[in-house]
């Protein structure tokens, strides 16, 4: 059933570089399961690949509709690549909708793939247009191959027990074949894929898999196109066994590792928020790693119960996103007071609010660094992209445990759900960092609020005999965790809390410049604008401009060297997807520099040119 | 083991000095816990407990065993934390009818919805305490206070009635001033497997002082309150001559001899909420004891069950399958 033919084996075959699709439908079409066995299948043949999934925040918006458009963008390469690419080369538009809102987005002279089946007036009129883009010039400037979709997918299906319905359903796997055989790309990979997804229901695993083939053979079509074409596999990537990750995924893993590193089980206390969630759910089947999984009544339960595994002796992480960072300030406030390991994970997005939830944003950072009541210090990294998060997470639980303190993680919606090949680590190499109990008085007596060279206090696990003692979010007396109200001592315990997280640095290497080490400027970053940043300056850099680049990993305490480094270049270039929030941070810290501040709060990643602009008006060409 | 020895009151005392008011309810629900743990065979360091914020949060400060002293409400979630994380603790919780019922109560409906095996003090004194009083979820109707100045118009919680209303397996009242009864009831709750809620009726000497007295006072205790002992006939009275049947939604006052048993452990949660209905009713006595004790699933049992299954079958996760699973490829 999965026979290929060898259709348009008369046509030429082209060699790209690399090639970016962005699949686009309805939120019911299923385009992020085509986009998502797209990328899987070029992960394996592979290629250097990158992922941006775009959706709305309503499961199923009106059908149709311009809200209810779901995109999914694959980039795929034989070279190295850091960012989904600016625009697609090739548009798959399901529906009248999906087409207008992405047809802008598209590269002049680029392909755009419609399913007809959909265009009837109604279709038109549902997607709030007054006339069909088809016919009204919308597609000019572009190679428009036209489809119908849905009348192809009907008869491939001819005879099938699905419902009509159920028949449409395939629509998806149907285009899947078509793209795999213009970028010739084996079905073998998604054939195994819908077998196992359905293996339950065998005639839905039949149907699709029909589908797609049919789509692949579609001798006709293909007869429209000008020839197949080839991303060859990426030679530049280092050795070694990758998989396809996305960040979540990663960071998921990264904090099972991390606490693994550490010789602890993880305790996660968390509640559902988009993007975050998937961190939970992934948390969650991993109990046989000793997770225990804890889905809470809100934000402010969760991080409390994680306060209280950590209390016990497991490493106790809380994942989140904007809103639910605001609900845990409090507690947070008390896992400073109280000296105990937790990875905070605020997978951000935007705000203010409920702000847009499936849309990516960097807007927390003070928030993280600042945003709790009193003089609360709490380290803070970011992840800068997908299989960095695995880093991030791990080192995360490193500082938690090593410091004794709480650790925010950020990442966002863009790191999230992007997706992106990862070199899988090789166990003896990751660092270990045993955490110590306490399980005997030392000699003198058990004093609780001790501290270590790091400035950490001992971490004794309740049910430890002897060692009895209270903690608690009042003042507590130098050594001995007492409550105390004296006024030299709280004056100590602030500077001494701010010391410990400020000592971090000691840890903490200097990010590296990419690039010469002194020029007329350094555009530096932080999260996930890593690959926007990486790309550009690959650009400029090869246009000859004076440009290097640095990417912040640690963003509170910020490591030692910058001042020094920035002394090295004319101006900073600082772009964020915020209002400037590492710029202003970065003025108060280092008032001798030059930071220019470029901000974009649109929901979505910078594209590499808009960067590239901003580089050639700053440096005048 | 540094303490198999039985444990006295005074080994569960801690070095701090205790910072209520004079003739505050807590001291004696202090002295009582003391006294009652001290018996169970727990040892010491196994022994924990969580408090939120409020005077009767300060409780872990004054137990020599593990404490936390937490924030304001939120005790229910790090007690199921720490429970989930070791259940071979055994875990108190300290809240006050503020920390408990206003800003805590969401996390006191699901710890005890979910039936952690986590026991629960609810010092009422149906006062804000110690940020000086304010009328709180469970003053009385016309209170005044320095918020409510003409009087509360707040209609007031009952606590039993919560706690039966989120399916609480064992739920109890007691009295700051009737240690008989309050060790008793501490005990129980303590032999209890799942979560136990006890609501003591608190005196605050400072903010709210007499505001149990017209049923708790020992002169009127007898004829005003009536205790429910599962499995023992419903009497009251100084001579308990008088008794109580349940009939349908109702409760009667019948002579001793036609007094109902009381039964706790009824498949359904109706007998103890009649019961707990009672305490608008100026004629009746107001009910204490045990309301419901009931077995069902633990959720800390469940959890950790789910564990020990999933090591079992799929065996205790490695770091290299952590990383080495589903599709990869090999760049050389
Ligand atoms: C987040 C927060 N809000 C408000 C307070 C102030 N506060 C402390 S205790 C308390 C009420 C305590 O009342 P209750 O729980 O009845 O305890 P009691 O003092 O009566 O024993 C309040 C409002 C606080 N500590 N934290
Ligand atoms: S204010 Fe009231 S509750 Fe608080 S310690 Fe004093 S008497 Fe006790
Ligand atoms: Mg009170």
């Amino acid at each position: 059933m999965t026979q290929t033919r060898n259709v348009g084996a008369e046509l030429p075959s082209q060699q790209f570089e690399n090639v970016v699709i962005r699949f686009a439908g309805d939120s019911g079409d299923g385009m992020q399961i085509t986009g998502s066995q797209f990328t899987h299948t070029a992960a394996l043949l592979g290629n250097d690949l990158a992922t941006f999934p775009d959706f709305p925040a309503e499961i199923r918006a009106p059908a149709g509709t311009q809200p209810g458009v779901s995109g999914f963008q694959v980039r795929f390469s034989s070279s190295d690549i850091h960012t989904p690419g600016d625009r697609p080369d090739v548009l798959v538009a399901m529906n009248p909708a999906a087409l207008i809102v992405n047809i802008k987005d598209l590269a002049p002279g680029g392909i755009v793939i419609v399913n007809t089946g959909q265009f009837t007036e109604r279709d038109v009129a549902k997607a709030g247009l007054k006339s069909n883009p088809m016919t009204d010039g919308t597609l000019s400037g572009y190679r428009k191959i036209e489809i119908d979709i849905n009348d192809r997918v009907k008869r491939a299906l001819e005879g099938s027990p699905l419902s009509p319905k159920d028949v449409q359903r395939c629509k998806n796997f149907y285009t899947l074949g078509l793209m795999y055989w213009l970028y010739s790309r084996p079905l073998d990979p998604t054939v195994a894929w819908l077998k196992d997804k359905f293996s339950k229901k065998p005639e839905l695993a039949e149907a699709n898999i029909k589908a797609l083939t049919a789509g692949f053979n579609a001798g006709d079509i293909q007869e429209l196109f000008q020839a197949r074409y080839e991303v060859a596999p990426c030679t530049t990537m280092a050795p070694g066994t990758y998989k396809n990750i996305t960040g979540n995924e990663a960071l998921a893993i990264g904090l099972v590792a991390g606490a693994e590193l550490a010789g602890l089980k993880v305790f996660i206390g968390s509640y559902p928020i988009t993007p975050a969630s998937s961190i939970l759910e992934q948390l969650a089947s991993y109990k046989n790693y000793g997770v225990i999984s804890f889905q809470a009544e809100d934000e402010i339960a969760a991080i409390c119960s994680a306060i209280g595994g950590s209390y016990t002796g497991h490493l106790g992480v809380t994942t989140t996103s904007g809103p639910g960072m605001a609900l845990k300030g409090e507690a947070m406030g008390l896992a400073v007071s109280l000296e105990l390991p937790l990875v905070i994970v605020d997978v951000q997005r935007g705000g203010p609010s409920t702000g847009l939830p499936t849309k990516t944003e960097q807007a927390d950072l003070l928030q993280a660094i600042f945003g709790r009541n009193s003089e609360a210090p709490i380290p803070v990294l970011a992840a800068s992209t997908p299989s960095d998060a695995f880093e991030c997470a791990v080192e995360a639980c490193r500082i938690a445990v090593q410091y004794m303190t709480p650790v925010i993680l950020l990442s966002d919606g863009y790191i999230a759900n992007g997706a992106e090949p990862w070199r899988l680590p090789d166990v003896d190499k990751l660092p270990r960092f045993p955490a110590k109990f306490t399980t005997v008085a030392p000699e003198g007596g058990f004093l609780p609020y001790a501290r270590d060279e790091k400035r950490a206090r001992p971490w004794v696990k309740p049910g430890t005999p002897g060692l009895e003692h209270r903690i608690g979010g009042l003042e507590k007396a130098h050594l001995t965790g007492h409550i105390s109200y004296d006024p030299e001592n709280h004056d100590f315990m602030v500077r001494m809390r701010a010391a410990k997280v400020a000592g971090v640095r000691d840890t903490i290497p200097t990010p590296a410049v990419v690039g010469e080490p002194q020029g007329d400027l350094l555009v530096l970053g932080w999260g996930s604008t890593y690959g926007s940043i990486a790309s550009a300056v690959e650009i400029a850099r090869h246009k000859g401009q004076k440009v290097s680049r640095m990417h912040l990993r640690h963003v509170w305490p910020l490591p030692a060297g910058l001042d020094e480094i920035f002394s090295r270049f004319k101006a900073i270039l600082i772009p964020e997807m915020n209002l400037g929030q590492l710029a202003r941070l970065l003025r108060s810290e280092y008032q001798r520099h030059d930071f220019i501040s470029y901000s974009k709060v649109q929901g979505l990643p910078f594209k590499t040119f808009e960067l590239n602009n901003k580089i050639d008006a700053i440096l005048g060409k | 083991m540094a303490e198999t020895q039985a444990l006295t009151k005074k080994d569960l005392k801690s070095d701090q000095d205790v910072r209520w008011c004079p003739g505050c309810g807590d001291y004696s629900i202090l002295n009582s816990v003391q006294g009652v743990l001290a018996g169970l065979g727990i040892p010491r360091h196994n022994m924990l407990f969580v408090s939120g914020i409020g005077c009767s949060s300060r409780f872990p400060y004054y137990m020599n065993t593990y404490g936390m002293h937490s924030i304001h409400g939120r005790a229910p979630a790090f007690a199921t934390g720490i429970k989930l994380a070791n259940p071979e603790l055994s875990v108190w919780i300290a809240t006050g009818d503020g920390d408990g019922l206003s800003i805590g109560g969401n996390h006191l409906a699901h710890i005890l919805r979910r039936n952690v095996d986590v026991k629960i003090l609810l010092f009422n004194n149906e006062i804000y305490g110690l940020t000086k009083g304010q009328y709180s979820p469970t003053s009385k109707i016309g209170l005044k206070t320095k918020t409510s100045p003409m009087g509360s118009v707040d209609r007031p919680f009952n606590p039993v009635a919560f706690a039966l209303g989120c399916g609480a397996t064992f739920v109890a009242r007691t009295i700051d001033t009737h240690l008989k009864h309050m060790e008793a009831t501490l005990a129980a709750a303590a032999a209890h497997k799942g979560s136990a809620l006890i609501e003591i009726y608190q005196n605050c000497v400072i903010f709210n002082d007499g505001t149990f007295d017209a049923i708790a006072d020992k002169t009127v205790r007898d004829d005003k309150t009536i205790d429910l002992e599962p499995g023992k006939p419903m009497l009251y009275g100084k001579t308990r001559d008088r008794g109580l049947k349940v009939e349908g939604f109702d409760v009667r006052m019948v002579p001793a001899a036609s007094a109902d048993t009381w039964k706790a452990d009824t498949s359904s949660a109706g007998p103890a909420f009649v019961m707990s209905q009672l305490d608008g009713d100026p004629t009746m006595p107001r009910p204490i004891g045990i309301f419901r004790s009931v077995a069902a699933p633990i959720f800390n049992d469940g959890v950790n069950a789910q564990v020990r299954d999933a090591i079992a079958k799929k065996g205790p996760g490695k770091l290299r399958d952590l990383f080495y699973n589903g599709d990869m490829w090999q760049v050389t």
